[in-house]
């Protein structure tokens, strides 16, 4: 092998004039966090919705859940991205598509929300079978005690549904960081997209995706503690999770 | 203490050897004695240097240059037969690719610049280009100061999207600067209005307009960002014994008119697969390299001819 390595190369100032190698990697961290902060809100409300539509005892709403899931997972997220940033535009009236175009952090928005549709549509299948886990009983019971529908998912279902899958959640919020990854697409220039354009500029290919990597796995493995702590504060004793 | 003593021997024994058989060839030259074969990396896309024509087959004003150096390698080794094997490489894979020894040569359109030769090396320069931008005719930008305020896109990790953001604030412009992921984004930015602008080296910009549906609506502008910057082929650092040989080749290319015939052949004429003319006269600095080919980094070094 023929290379070069220069670790002292995150040290030296980059060629956009914001600082050094290091602080543009950094700064393409922070939007990755931004980014899969907004996509994971985004999910996990949409994702809520609809699961618990997915369920109601209503044809039509657990039609329109099935729907909008058929729809957003069976196509690849690079592909929805693409549509939403560059063919969306195209299809509204000429003045609101130019309105679109000319938004400030387009990449953005339309990440973050492009993102976030996708994940929902796993969170919602998720929280479906967290529900559809539940003894049949709980729900006649809730009914017997005279609450209605909202009641019932309210105090009885949803809390336990969640705190069931809140494991696998998890790991939906790690994919929804990773996923950001492909915003590069639409041109947003979160930590893949610097750790590429480092390597453009300064050729040292390995240490850029390197220090790209060790962001990825820290910040990942922040999310997982945190879920952890999550997980063992809202254990309910003697239940699944619970001790 | 016997042991140690034989691995010792064993060592210098082995060392002894390989330093005995590299003294006739060295580094790329021996690996493609040895194995019989030369790999050529190539772009997919970077048309007029080295792209896929209709039959997928790489081709291009670089890969033509890249089989003279070939040939040139092939008698340097008195050689009957060399096998030519190609990989297809991007921006993010040439550098691993070339390191590893999975290609030998890079024949694309890789900016020459004193950053990159830290890593790799460049023989001579076989096109020079300068920054400029493409704008639709409609949009009315004539001068670099027309771009104020507007949103401008470049191809990210380029020395373009640089120069742009140096200009943006040396000239106050207050563009509003957005990174693509490729050419092709970019310039989709620009055709569907996303952006007003898209900086880029100008050969590749008048690639991108005549293969659009629309040629007549884009204008490429007169203003520059940049002095004109050299392309290279692209070989690995520290291999001065090969460096020699694609040095000579290229510029017994460039200096014998092979290399003007070359150059006329892929920017004036029309080239595979659509029949595309580029219609880019060669320029004085080029020409005047030709005459005395040089491999210099620097913009400055490139001068027309008196």
């Amino acid at each position: 092998m023929n290379y070069h390595w220069n670790w002292h190369i995150f040290l030296e100032p980059n060629p956009m004039g914001t600082g050094t190698y290091l602080d543009m990697l950094l700064s393409g961290l922070w939007l990755t966090i931004g980014t899969g902060l907004a996509a994971w809100i985004i999910a996990l409300v949409l994702g809520s919705i609809v699961g618990v539509l997915r369920t109601l005892p209503s044809r039509a709403a657990s039609w329109i859940g099935f729907a909008y899931v058929e729809f957003f997972r069976n196509m690849p997220l690079l592909v929805q991205l693409f549509l939403w940033f560059f063919v969306l535009p195209e299809l509204l009236p000429r003045t609101w598509g130019l309105w679109l175009k000319q938004l400030p952090h387009a990449p953005f928005y339309t990440a973050a929300i492009g993102i976030g549709l996708f994940m929902s549509a796993r969170v919602a299948e998720q929280l479906r079978a967290g529900i559809g886990s539940l003894p049949r009983g709980q729900k006649m019971a809730a009914t017997a005690l005279g609450l209605n529908t909202v009641q019932t998912y309210a105090y009885v279902l949803l809390p336990m549904a969640f705190r069931i899958i809140l494991p696998p959640l998890t790991s939906e919020f790690i994919n929804t960081i990773k996923n950001t990854a492909v915003a590069i697409t639409i041109g947003l220039l979160e930590l893949t997209g610097e750790a590429r354009s480092m390597q453009e500029f300064s050729f040292q290919v390995f240490e850029a995706f390197t220090a790209a990597t060790v962001m990825y796995l820290l910040l990942n493995l922040v999310i997982v503690t945190a879920m952890r702590l999550i997980e063992r504060a809202v254990a309910i004793p003697g239940y699944i999770s619970g001790k | 203490m016997k042991r140690s003593y034989l691995f010792g021997l064993a060592l210098a024994a082995a060392f002894g050897a390989s330093q005995a058989g590299a003294e006739e060839l060295t580094g790329t030259l021996k690996n493609i004695k040895d194995t019989g074969a030369i790999t050529l990396g190539f772009r997919d896309s970077s048309i007029p240097f080295s792209y896929l024509d209709d039959n997928q087959k790489p081709v291009g004003f670089a890969m033509d240059i890249c089989y003279k150096v070939v040939d040139a390698v092939k008698k340097e080794l008195k050689l009957d037969k060399l096998e030519v094997k190609l990989n297809p490489v991007t921006s993010s894979t040439r550098i691993p690719l070339l390191a590893n020894g999975t290609i030998d040569l890079e024949c694309g359109s890789t900016t020459n610049n004193a950053e990159r030769q830290k890593q790799v090396t460049f023989t001579n320069t076989h096109f020079l280009t300068a920054s400029r931008y493409v704008s639709k005719k409609s949009s009315n930008i004539n001068s670099i100061d027309d771009l104020k305020g507007k949103t401008v896109v470049s191809t990210a990790g380029t020395t373009n999207i640089k120069q742009l953001t140096e200009a943006n604030v040396a000239r106050n412009l207050g563009a509003n600067i957005i990174p693509a992921k490729d050419h092709a984004e970019a310039f989709l930015m620009v055709e569907t209005d996303r952006a007003a602008a898209f900086v880029m080296d100008d050969i590749l910009l008048a690639s991108l307009v005549a293969g659009s549906k629309d040629p007549s609506i884009y204008v490429i502008s007169k203003d520059a960002f940049s002095k004109p910057e050299p392309y290279g082929i692209m070989l690995r650092k520290d291999d001065p014994a090969f460096k020699k040989v694609v040095d000579a080749a290229t510029a017994a290319v460039y200096t014998s008119g092979e290399g003007q015939k070359l150059y006329d052949q892929w920017f004036m004429a029309k080239i595979p697969p659509k029949g595309l003319n580029l219609n880019t006269p060669i320029g004085p600095e080029l020409k005047a390299e030709f005459a005395k080919p040089s491999d210099s980094p620097d913009p400055d070094s490139y001068k027309p001819a008196m």
